[in-house]
């Protein structure tokens, strides 16, 4: 089922949100990688961003071509990411789009905090570039495309790969299309 | 001896990152198209339908295929009959990435050293490797090699005795573990003989031949197919949403080896496969 959202979360958005539910965010999307997780957790003495409610992109986008807000966007993969994640949580981020899978750990984290988890497909970078309508740097702008970007989406397509149940994308797709090797 | 200028060499290098980056080759495409036939899942079907678009804004509307443009992976056969004039090999190559990089407005994933991590903000430095062979031309084959798929290959050494069916089962644990990390679905490049650093570079070269082109000898294409299946019986499917199509295609090269040696190299590429060659 297609569903359009908007940013920041609520509880009551993220509530209605079931694994393989296709949704379409508009709104306000930050990114940040390995490094720029590493900053904000251990290096910055105060955060440069309030991100309560808001929705996390593990995403370092190619320079945009003059003219345009952004180049090629597409997510980097999550699982690296997972051990920066927990004191996120607790500071009230609720949404986070990345590709591939997330630890048990994080799951069980993400169901007590409230917070859910997209994929968006990965290696469509210019794809998922045409739903960003703006975007501007907003902290360590020195690390490049790994800086933290502030995104202005409209109808960004992602799949939720883990909700609030608890339940996993990942693992319940994989066991129904496996088969045994002849 | 043939004189080739090294700015030649730089315009070339500098053409081959941009065009790889921006334009899927038409056998990843076709692969594509046909995953989509095969493919059961509604969720992937629509991934690998999302796929195919992409590639045609990417290359029509102008954007890099994925935001990860790669480490420039740069192979070269220089014939032994070409004399380089006006700069040198190397200094050519990683000019024209550092080019390429900035006028195609390619992200710069590269980072001057493993543990200080600064990054070089061109691209540079290239890995290029080298071969001398007969005649007057220089062919440059690049590939654009994301770190997602990259962190996922693995390499064993068997012992000589070891069976096909053992192999087969070391490749299909490797993708298993690498599940939807590398961007599935995926292509996969084994080294089989060689020694440790020859069976990696082998795993590599696997992945240069065209996309779904099996092996001329009979046992390692059957080996090839045998090996495609068992990886889509896994079940990963695209970005590992579940699904029948885990790999586009398996690709395998075998060098002789020491009599005591079995050394088996496993490297993924993502479906975003960029390999472009061109001939001076």
């Amino acid at each position: 089922m297609l569903k359009k959202i908007t940013t920041p979360l609520t509880d009551k958005v993220i509530k209605s949100l079931t694994v393989g539910d296709e949704v379409l965010i508009s709104g306000t999307l930050y990114t940040a990688r390995d490094a720029a997780h590493k900053r904000l957790l251990f290096e910055s003495k105060k955060p440069p961003l309030d991100l309560k409610d808001q929705i996390i992109y593990y995403c370092g986008p190619t320079p945009a071509m003059p003219g345009r807000p952004v180049g090629s966007a597409g997510p980097t993969t999550s699982s690296r990411m997972d051990h920066f994640t927990e004191p996120l949580l607790k500071a009230g981020l609720k949404g986070m789009i990345g590709k591939g899978p997330r630890s048990k750990e994080i799951r069980d984290l993400m169901r007590k905090h409230k917070a859910v988890y997209f994929v968006a497909t990965g290696g469509a970078g210019a794809l998922l570039a045409r739903h960003i309508k703006s975007s501007k740097v907003v902290a360590y702008a020195d690390l490049g495309p790994e800086a933290i970007h502030e995104f202005e989406v409209l109808d960004f397509p992602v799949i939720v790969a883990n909700d609030i149940k608890g339940r996993d994308i990942f693992e319940e797709g994989i066991k129904k299309y496996r088969r045994k090797s002849k | 001896m043939k004189e080739i200028q090294a700015k030649e060499i730089i315009e070339t290098v500098k053409d081959l990152c941009i065009k790889a980056n921006y334009e899927l080759s038409d056998d990843v495409l076709y692969l594509l198209n046909e995953a989509l036939k095969k493919e059961r899942s509604g969720n992937a079907r629509e991934v690998i339908r999302e796929l195919i678009s992409n590639a045609d804004i990417a290359k029509k509307v102008r954007y890099p295929i994925c935001q990860d443009t790669g480490l420039a992976l740069v192979f070269i056969e220089l014939g032994q009959d070409v004399k380089i004039i006006g700069g040198d090999l190397t200094e050519a190559v990683n000019e024209g990435v550092s080019r390429g990089y900035k006028e195609g407005y390619l992200r710069k994933s590269v980072v001057h050293d493993p543990f200080l991590r600064k990054n070089t903000n061109d691209n540079t430095p290239a890995l290029i490797h080298t071969e001398i062979v007969p005649g007057d031309r220089i062919k440059i084959t690049f590939m654009a090699k994301g770190g997602g798929c990259e962190n996922v290959g693995a390499y064993k050494m068997f012992k000589p005795g070891a069976s096909r069916e053992e192999i087969e089962e070391f490749v299909v644990d490797t993708v298993k573990a690498a599940g939807p990390n590398p961007c599935p679905p995926i292509i996969v490049g084994i080294g089989i003989g060689g020694n440790q650093e020859n069976s990696a570079l082998l795993a590599k070269k696997a992945l240069l031949r065209e996309a779904g082109k099996l092996n001329s000898n009979k046992e390692t294409h059957k080996m090839e197919k045998e090996l495609l299946a068992k990886i889509n019986d896994l079940g990963i499917g695209p970005e590992g949403l579940g699904g029948t199509v885990t790999a586009l295609a398996v690709h395998i090269e075998t060098s002789p080896c020491h009599i005591a040696s079995l050394p088996v190299t496993v490297s993924i590429d993502c479906h975003a496969h960029r390999v472009k060659e061109a001939v001076i």
